[in-house]
């Protein structure tokens, strides 16, 4: 649904990495086109201005000038003031002990309020509280019919009263009636109104004095333009909402509003719909839509790594390492420990921004055990083998392989895994993002016909698949 | 109340409300300048003209103010109808009728965007107008839709053709055509289930209902009209596209413009798609539903 605005925003980064270094002209360029790319998302013109003006501050703040990939570091901004302009979000319902716990749903006509009653009804249900649905659309034809269909479908009971025209009368009825059948959550679903028609207001505040909801949700159409923030502001300022769900997320909308909301209102995105059926509910996270919104595979995260295990200085001079083609094995290994730690190869080149899509049937793993062999082999050698492994001839890689218990076949392959490594990184060193991605696969489709190699290896069932356990000492490791 | 008292009203309603509207941000006699036509720009983007539309029509008014044609805020807004007004030529707008027999429209659209409605409003127009009118049921899938369509036709006083709940929406198409040919019917309204334009299958569903109605009669459909929320952003443009990939849209129905929304995005489709807008919805009972005259849209757009 955020194609579009990621494949912007990828453009915008790409043609910022042909540049190189960021300067005030070229971050104050860039952030146009974002500010043009937000606004064809529908992300309201107000929240559109501060967004720019604080991400520009941050960006020329920060010190992205002396880092390895000033665009990952662009990246990194931007996604973090998304996830600002979002969060913090908790998107659980708080129930209330010992009664029902009362939800009042309003918005607009058609935003997909009966449907999102009932996925909420079916969410109860599958966290085994009793709901009931109160059908308080008295004005659309067939309304009611439709909550009851529903309610059917879920076996969950439906107050309605038939031929009554007092909404807030058959909430108030509906309320009375959960409480003595001890039902744990009432949903009331109320007719669309638009927010600027005061009588349809009024009734519906009135309903709110009249039942005391524990939770009053906006349901808002995520395709809404700029005028979901009115909209959100003016239920706002009647009904007191606690949240917003965004229905008909399953669309390709770049769902702008998602950004507005909570900036302008706030007031948290509790859940998002996203299809038609009553389980198509997802709770709301603002960091997964944020990188969502990026669609930039791990990238942020491999910023962030760096960032903490590789400090500036050293990253500049593995740039210019890189650069010249000199990284010695050593680099390689300690580089390859630092950021790539029980990750796979499929994990370090999906956060190559681009090259996520094309990796996902392959299985390329690298486990602790090959990082831990790679380093004895490399302490096996002498210094100068390290930085020229084109020395390393039949007899020295037999000396090496006893020296470290590794096969000989291990030591080959490492050696031709690295010169292949330190190509790319030499070539990708100087590369725009668009080239980087072509030569990544490239590099990865080589090494996966490059047969037995220490690392790096292609396999369909891989000789050693990290555990769970071990995925989330790895994390651990990796979060430290 | 005619449909410019109606809009204008409607629209001032909200007028109020916004902040910048073209009023605050053209106050009669001001020098054009570089800032005054980034308000003009900002007020475009609250309109959900889109920034695409936005830039062109900034860039229309900056040349002829470069050009000297124009120079103060006022003369903008004379500059800004004509530019726009002229998209919209009147002979597009007519509905298509059949030479013989019934004329079709199906009506189509994402969900929620006010199809049911439009239709009854639709049936409600052209009975007035003296037609016999009948109403197809396509929706089936939706909760309570046929019954929701069941009583329009009710209080519109028009036959409808109808399956259960879960039927195949091409069948129900299908005696649709019999039944309006052998009731000598003017028009068939063919009301369709909402439908995201990203879902495939669904959209192949919608041409299959297209073929049904091609094949029983010639010619049909004369009309395939979508129906967009005057909320929606420009998302809108994505839909029209799409929807005009999979049956051969012949207009829009803009509903929902009696909200605070004002329905800018229209402009943008125009500026992408060569589809017309036919008609706007106005409200939610059966007489809020009025031919699409771009003079009068524009007008509102920018009243005081
Ligand atoms: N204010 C206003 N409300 C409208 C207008 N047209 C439709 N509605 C309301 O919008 C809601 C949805 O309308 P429907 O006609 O059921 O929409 P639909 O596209 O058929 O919906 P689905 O079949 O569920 O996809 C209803 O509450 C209508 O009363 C309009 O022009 N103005
Ligand atoms: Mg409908």
């Amino acid at each position: 649904m955020f194609d579009a605005l990621t494949d912007r925003l990828n453009d915008v980064f790409r043609n910022m990495r042909g540049r190189g270094k960021i300067t005030e002209d070229n971050v104050r360029e860039v952030m146009r086109d974002v500010r043009t790319a937000l606004l064809e998302a529908d992300v309201h013109l107000d929240v559109v201005k501060s967004f720019v003006k604080e991400v520009t501050d941050k960006a020329l703040g920060a010190e992205v000038v002396k880092t390895l990939h000033p665009e990952q570091v662009m990246v990194k901004i931007v996604n973090d003031e998304l996830i600002n302009l979002m969060g913090p979000i908790d998107s659980r319902i708080p129930w209330v002990a010992g009664g029902p716990t009362i939800i009042l749903m309003a918005g607009l006509q058609g935003s997909g309020k009966t449907t999102t009653c009932a996925k909420l009804a079916k969410y109860c249900l599958d966290r085994d509280k009793k709901s009931m649905l109160v059908a308080a659309d008295l004005k659309r034809p067939a309304a009611i019919d439709q909550l009851e269909v529903l309610g059917e479908q879920l076996g969950v009971p439906v107050h309605a009263e038939r031929g009554h025209k007092n909404a807030v009368k058959v909430c108030r009825n509906g309320v009375g009636i959960a409480q003595k059948k001890l039902i744990d959550v009432v949903i009331l679903d109320t007719a669309g109104r638009l927010s600027i028609d005061d009588e349809l207001m009024t009734e519906i505040a009135n309903v709110s004095r009249a039942v005391s909801p524990h939770q009053i949700y906006l349901v808002l159409d995520a395709m809404t333009g700029q005028d979901a923030v009115n909209t959100a502001k003016n239920f706002n300022e009647r009904l007191e909402l606690d949240g917003v769900i965004l229905t008909k997320f399953d669309s390709d909308t770049r769902g702008g509003a998602i950004l507005s909301v909570k900036s302008i209102v706030h007031k948290p995105i509790k859940f998002i719909g996203v299809g038609e059926k009553l389980d198509r509910l997802d709770e709301f996270h603002p960091d997964r839509m944020a990188s969502r919104i990026l669609g930039m595979g791990d990238i942020v995260s491999l910023v962030e790594q760096a960032q903490q295990q590789v400090d500036v200085e050293e990253a500049a001079k593995l740039e210019a390492k890189m650069k010249k083609g000199d990284l010695s094995l050593d680099d390689f290994v300690k580089q390859m420990d630092k950021v790539m730690g029980g990750r796979s190869l499929k994990d370090m080149l999906k956060m190559i921004p681009g090259v996520g899509g094309m990796m996902r049937d392959t299985d390329m793993k690298i486990d602790e055990g090959e990082i831990t062999r790679m380093k004895a082999i490399v302490s096996s050698m002498t210094p100068k083998e390290k930085t020229d492994p084109k020395l390393l001839n039949a007899s020295r890689r037999r000396r090496i392989a006893r020296g470290s218990g590794a096969d000989v076949e291990d030591v080959s392959g490492l050696c031709k895994q690295f010169i292949q490594a330190r190509d790319m990184m030499k070539a990708m060193a100087g590369m725009g993002m668009r080239d980087r991605m072509k030569f990544g696969t490239q590099f990865a489709q080589q090494s996966m016909a490059g047969g037995k190699m220490p690392s790096f290896k292609a396999k369909t069932k891989p000789k050693f698949k990290p555990g769970r356990k071990d995925r989330r000492k790895a994390r651990k490791r990796r979060s430290r | 109340m005619g449909l410019f008292d109606k809009l204008k009203s409607a629209l001032g309603k909200t007028r109020d409300k916004v902040v910048s509207s073209f009023k605050t941000v053209l106050p009669f006699g001001r020098k054009i300048d570089e800032d005054l036509l980034d308000d003009v720009y900002d007020t475009m983007i609250q309109d959900d003209f889109g920034p695409a539309t936005a830039d062109r029509l900034v860039d229309a008014v900056r040349t002829a103010w470069k050009a000297g044609d124009i120079a103060e805020s006022q003369d903008i807004i004379t500059h800004l109808k004509q530019h726009i007004v002229a998209q919209w030529p009147p002979a597009h707008r007519d509905l298509a009728k059949a030479d013989t027999g019934p004329t079709v429209i199906l009506v189509a659209g994402i969900n929620g965007s006010g199809k049911t409605t439009s239709v009854a409003k639709l049936a409600n127009y052209l009975k007035k107008q003296g037609k016999k009118v009948a109403l197809a049921a396509c929706d089936t899938y939706r909760a309570a839709a046929v019954l929701q369509l069941t009583e329009w036709s009710r209080r519109c006083g028009v036959d409808i053709i109808k399956h259960d709940q879960g039927a195949d929406p091409g069948a129900v198409a299908y005696d649709a055509c019999e039944a309006a040919v052998a009731r000598k019917a003017d028009i068939l309204l063919v009301d369709t289930a909402g439908r995201l334009h990203t879902q495939d299958n669904l959209m192949r569903e919608l041409n299959k209902i297209q073929r049904v109605v091609e094949k029983k009669i010639p010619g049909a459909p004369h009309e395939v009209l979508l129906v967009l929320d005057a909320t929606s952003g420009q998302n809108a443009i994505t839909q029209a596209r799409s929807f005009s990939e999979h049956v051969t849209v012949s207009g829009i129905i803009l509903a929902k413009l009696d909200g605070s929304a004002k329905g800018g995005i229209i402009v943008g489709i125009r500026d992408q798609l060569d589809v017309p807008v036919k008609f706007v919805g106005l409200g939610e009972q059966i007489d809020d539903i009025e031919p699409f005259d771009p003079e009068t849209f524009v007008e509102a757009l920018f009243a005081e």
